[in-house]
């Protein structure tokens, strides 16, 4: 039995408890004297039982689904020759592995390996076993859960307000996810980090100069010192966002004054939706062209003006990230710019200055909170950028202010430390967590930031 | 009573409006020559059959007024009568609204306001304007000030520049209460002080022609009779048109008074006869506060 | 002598006057700077569309050669009336070299064979087997078919270029072989149709023969998973906050995290997924199921965010209506705010879908950058998505690979567009104005 159709049988039972639960508040109330005299009204009663009956089934679903893998695993380790226990954890896992694929691919016929047929069998058995036995639990719990809720159905039950109390958890645990999910990636960076930090100084990886992760692969130099230091992606990162942003205020800002400030309704009817597709473009299609387009055009460029361009410049892959960010940056300076009251401007043109003297000297400083606060914010995002940096920039961990060099970024080096097969408790693929660890940090700093200068700044001129 | 909202006034000029008298609306539907004396000698600006309209709506009928020198003019009348559009026209503020469109003569010194030769920016300069609400800019209170010089180029150095601002607030009335904190941003002061500012601001370009839109309607009645004694003096040097919901205040401010009704100027004249002995029965029954 | 009188009115109007043409200058300066700006912006637009589209419109054709094989079981190796199995063990790459080969009976040499039979795909084995499984009456005929061509060999076919000198095509086609091309193209053996097998196949190391289908079908089942999941939680806690919640400490944090996960990096999200979901739960790796719970992670603020303005905009006197007829609160919600909120929630929810769909990073965080041949049949097999076929594709070296790369972003870009005109349809279409 698969785990959707138990799931899809749950929920049909749950339904048709609904309407069982609804027809008996209907005959009850039948004898009683007429809905009037429930409490609630009688598809209150329906949904009581149906909850009753799905939720606390559904929950053993889900928690035996997430707990069984591990469970299963553990209860493995009987069927496993001692020769490969001896191997020590990895050998285990590995040999798990080999056992898993087997079933899964179906091939216990084609087993040779007499110790590799028993444990496979053990698996295929562990697997039916906990099958059957979540199938029966959680038909157990959706009947009895039925039972008592039908039991319930009476005109004194106030059904509505424990199905409104069941919603109104739903709804809060709902809400909660945000927090949740935040808590979910400071754990799972952290832990991560935590154990990289064992492995590796704190203060070597913040001010290590020198980055070179693939010498600590081998076993014998697990944490030789010096290789995680950071600072080069440290560097390489603000070289590529600062070239971004280089890009990407004058462009965006302008465009934002001009269509707030200048451009007529039909050129901000065309212009405005342009700028939206720019911004709707996914990163994988800008990495591709900044790859493929712009980073062998100014290769070009520099040789026809004598010039050494690495082919992985960081002028392609910052350019072409401000591009990217250019319709961010205008969107948010479009919003504040048009926050600032028109009031403001009449002062200005009652005096006798241009619109480029208003738009300059009095709408710009007003709305400067709110576009620094834009700014951050397309900051964060050009640090946290992944796919660009990826596809055209490199990853030599250089030290350089040079645009034209090659330069790596914190999260060029999370991609390729972690995709690739790495055991997962080496320090290079810790690294990696230590590297989001910082990566996220940084960019919650300026966006609590960013968004705390916004809003102050919204609430200035509501 | 029934009251209609201004735009419903605006949009149907010719429909009566019950709570105009009969006998009064008949009087305004002839109404083709303003009551009184719209002309004065030897005027600082001259206008002569104005209209204005947003697209194809009329706000403003053949209207002609003159403004004389050094002298307070209040333009009174109910609301959405036309005093404010008129009032945006005299410094061509309203340029900045895509859809409106003045006809007419209008002058300054006998230089046409709408004429080729005469650039916005300078009308303005030599026209300055005070708003409704004080709407100081995002600056300190010296800013605020020094800005219309600056972009004049007025001041050739710093210390001209101190010398214009420290005067404006003065003239203003605002030196003293704020010469210790001249740094600090102009919104931080209380509204009263804010109008000023705004006025100090308006003063430091040293126009000719000073026009203020409801310049008190956003203040207290204490910061109101501060405005109104500045006003009285700034008599001196400039030409004021004030546009005002109060009669009262047009009575104490002005030397002559203009009655706007749907548009068309009914009545002109020095403020003592319009407010004693009204000659239009519109005026009338606006002045005795029979509609408003 | 105050310093207003020194600078008295005349002088204003002197000085005026004197700055003017300066600052005009500036304020023509000014607008043309912003109008640069944005023409720039949207220029930059069309050149990445343009360079996507004009590399990436090839791919969509596929040379074919034509060829006369004989199908006889000897040449085969196969047995009379052979069985699926023994069909799939038949020689099929020799009878097409010696069909190859008699229809270029002048090449002796190894090295020139070799060169010779480069130029017909790999993939044409199969189209034999697919032939003989269909119609197994052709074995021992003559039959002429078209083949697919090597993509090298397609691109130059495709590209029109003159055949007659070998020196001005830029291919890695030899000598030798553009000749045996040119023979054929004067033949009429080359024949360029619309290339199915793109939209057919799943990856593969040849690029004639590799297409988005996998990743086509990794990108529904990973977004129908974060639908199935943002969707109802992002209403749920867009209800909660925007109808339920007191205005206490909690809801403000919750709503502050809210807005700051929205600008989380992706990346990050993709740590959370490797950590959390394949380390701790032990779910699959490559897995769309993954994949899905680590997008509607990262779509939920923008749906969330989205969802409360739409539910802000429905006016408090429907809910006081409402309530006025006692209606419970949750009744008022359910019946009345929420169908009214609907269009918007849905907008927002696609967008946020569109966002999912083009996103990379944090799949790659999670093992969906495998190389999938076979299409995906269910959320838990080992899949990619087409933005990540994207990236794998960029980084092959062949020039066809290239083309399909673009081919792809072409293919996703409609998809984009196709949810966000969706999207904006239904906004226009159920804009309401209170």
């Amino acid at each position: 039995m698969s785990t959707t159709t138990l799931f899809l049988l749950t929920i049909g039972l749950g339904l048709a408890s609904f309407v069982y639960g609804r027809s008996r508040a209907y005959a009850i109330a039948k004898g009683n004297g007429g809905v009037k005299t429930l409490h609630s009204l009688p598809s209150h009663y329906g949904m009581m039982v149906a909850l009753w009956c799905a939720l606390p089934a559904l929950a053993v679903i889900i928690g035996w689904k997430l707990l069984e893998p591990s469970l299963i695993s553990n209860m493995l380790d009987t069927a496993i020759p001692q020769t490969v226990l001896d191997g020590g954890e990895k050998a285990v896992e590995l040999y798990k592995n080999d056992i898993g694929n087997i079933v899964d691919s179906d091939k216990l016929s084609a087993v040779t390996d007499a110790e590799k047929k028993i444990a496979a069998e053990r698996l295929t058995n562990l697997r039916s076993t906990s099958s059957l036995a979540l199938f029966v639990l959680a038909l157990v719990v959706a009947i009895i859960g039925a039972v008592i809720a039908l039991k319930k159905i009476h005109p004194q039950t106030r059904a509505r307000h424990k199905v409104e109390r069941i919603v109104n958890f739903f709804l809060v645990s709902c809400a909660s996810l945000a927090i949740l999910t935040t808590v979910g990636i400071v754990f799972s960076v952290l832990f991560e980090s935590a154990r990289f930090f064992q492995q590796v100084g704190f203060l070597d990886f913040i001010f290590g100069t020198k980055w070179s992760p693939q010498t600590a692969i081998r076993a014998d130099q697990v944490g030789a010192s010096g290789s995680f230091g950071a600072v080069p992606l440290f560097l390489g990162t603000l070289l590529i966002s600062f070239i971004a942003m280089l890009v990407a205020v004058p462009f965006g800002l302008m465009s934002a004054i001009y269509l707030a400030e200048y451009a007529s309704r039909r050129v901000r009817n065309i212009a405005k939706p342009l700028l939206e597709i720019l911004a709707g473009i996914p990163t994988v299609v800008y990495g591709f062209f900044a790859a493929l387009t712009v980073a062998p055009a100014l290769r070009r460029l520099g040789e026809s003006i004598g010039l050494s361009v690495s082919s992985e410049s960081a002028l392609a892959a910052g350019a072409v990230m401000g591009i990217m960010i250019i319709p961010f940056v205008s969107s948010l300076s479009d919003d504040v710019i048009t926050a600032v009251p028109q009031a403001m401007r009449d002062g200005s043109f009652g005096l006798g200055a241009t619109k480029s003297e208003t738009v300059r000297k009095v709408v710009i400083p007003a709305a400067l909170p709110g576009i620094v606060g834009g700014v951050l914010l397309a900051v964060s995002r050009a640090i946290g950028e992944t796919m660009i940096v990826v596809m055209a920039a490199g990853l030599a961990a250089n030290m350089t202010a040079n645009p034209l060099e090659a330069v790596t970024t914190v999260t060029v080096q999370i991609v390729t430390l972690l995709t690739g097969d790495q055991e997962f408790d080496s320090a290079k693929t810790l690294a990696a967590f230590a590297l989001g660890l910082m990566l996220f940090v940084v960019t919650l700093c300026l966006n609590v930031i960013a968004l705390h200068v916004v809003r102050k700044y919204r609430e200035q001129y509501e | 009573m029934n009251t209609l909202a201004a735009s419903d006034i605006l949009n149907k000029p010719t429909d009566k409006v019950t709570s105009v008298p009969d006998t009064a609306q008949e009087a305004f539907d002839k109404l083709t020559e303003t009551v009184g004396t719209p002309t004065v000698e030897n005027p600082k600006m001259q206008t002569r059959n104005v209209n204005v309209f947003y697209g194809e709506k009329q706000a403003i009928f053949d209207v002609d007024l003159d403004i004389g020198q050094n002298e307070v003019i209040a333009m009174i009348g109910p609301s959405g009568c036309g005093k404010s559009t008129f009032l945006r026209c005299l410094n061509r503020m309203n340029d900045t609204i895509p859809t409106c469109r003045v006809t007419g003569q209008m002058s300054l010194d006998g230089e046409d306001l709408y004429g080729a030769d005469l650039d916005p920016v300078l009308l303005r300069a030599r026209v300055g304007m005070v708003f409704q609400k004080p709407n100081p800019f995002a600056k300190s209170i010296y800013d605020n000030v020094a800005y219309g010089p600056r972009i004049h180029g007025l001041a050739s150095n710093r210390a001209e520049l101190d010398d214009i601002v420290v005067d404006s607030l003065r003239k203003a009335g605002l030196y003293d209460e704020v010469k210790d904190r001249i740094d600090a941003p102009g919104t931080s002061l209380s509204g009263g002080q804010q109008q000023r500012l705004c006025i100090a601001r308006t003063i430091a370009v040293s126009p000719e022609v000073i026009l203020m839109d409801e310049p008190c309607s956003a203040l207290d009645p204490i910061a109101t009779a501060r405005i109104e004694e500045l006003i009285d003096e700034l008599r001196e040097n400039f030409a004021i048109a004030i546009v005002t919901h109060s009669m009262q205040q047009a009575a104490r401010v002005s030397q002559r008074t203009a009655y706007f009704h749907l548009g068309k100027l009914v009545e002109v004249d020095d403020t003592n006869a319009v407010f004693t002995n009204p000659q239009h029965e519109l005026t009338e029954n606006y002045i005795t506060g029979r509609f408003g | 002598m105050s310093a207003l009188e020194k600078t008295s009115s005349s002088a204003t109007t002197e000085r005026v006057k004197a700055s003017l043409t300066k600052r005009y200058a500036a304020e023509k300066r000014f607008k043309f700077y912003g109008i640069f700006a944005i023409s720039a912006s949207i220029a930059f637009l069309f050149i990445l569309l343009a360079s996507i589209v004009s590399k990436g419109l090839p791919a969509f054709t596929q040379t074919y050669v034509k060829l006369d094989v004989s199908l006889t079981a000897d040449a085969l190796g196969i047995p009379e009336n052979a069985t699926r199995d023994e069909l799939r063990k038949a020689n099929f790459s020799g009878v097409i070299k010696s069909s190859m080969r008699e229809r270029f009976p002048d090449v002796k040499k190894r090295k020139e064979k070799k060169e010779l039979y480069g130029l017909i795909s790999t993939g044409a084995q199969y189209d034999l087997f697919d032939l003989l499984i269909e119609n197994p009456a052709v074995i021992g005929t003559d039959v002429s078919m078209w083949f697919m061509a090597d993509d090298e060999l397609s691109a130059v076919i495709k590209s029109k270029a003159d055949l007659t000198n070998p020196d001005s095509l830029v291919t890695r086609l030899s000598d030798n072989q553009i000749a045996w091309a040119k023979d054929m193209q004067d033949a009429g053996e080359f024949d360029v149709r619309f290339n199915s097998t793109f939209f057919e196949n799943g990856d593969s190391r040849e690029p004639e023969l590799a297409g988005i289908r996998a990743a086509l079908m990794g990108s529904a089942f990973t977004l129908l998973i974060t639908f199935a999941l943002s969707f109802p939680i992002a209403v749920a806690a867009a209800i909660y906050l925007e109808e339920f919640a007191p205005q206490n400490r909690w809801t403000d944090i919750v709503e502050v995290n809210i807005n700051n996960l929205a600008a989380v990096p992706s990346i990050v999200f993709g740590l959370l997924g490797l950590a959390v979901f394949i380390n701790f739960f032990h779910l699959p790796r490559s897995a769309p199921v993954v994949g899905g719970i680590v997008l509607s992670l990262m779509t939920l603020p923008t749906i969330i965010i989205s969802s409360r303005a739409a539910l802000k905009a429905v006016p408090p006197s429907i809910r006081e209506a409402a309530r006025g007829l006692g209606a419970s609160p949750l009744q008022v919600v359910t019946h009345h705010v929420l169908p009214l909120a609907m269009p918007g929630i849905l907008t927002g929810t696609i967008i946020g879908l569109a966002q999912a769909l083009g996103e990379t990073a944090p799949l790659l965080m999670i093992g969906m950058v495998a190389f999938i041949v076979d299409i995906p049949a269910s959320v838990t097999d080992a899949a990619t998505v087409l933005p990540v076929q994207v990236f794998l594709w960029a980084d092959s070296p062949e020039r066809a690979f290239m083309e399909k790369t673009s081919a792809a972003i072409m293919v996703l870009l409609v998809f984009l567009i196709l949810m966000n005109a969706i999207a904006v349809l239904l906004r226009k279409r159920f804009e309401r104005r209170w």
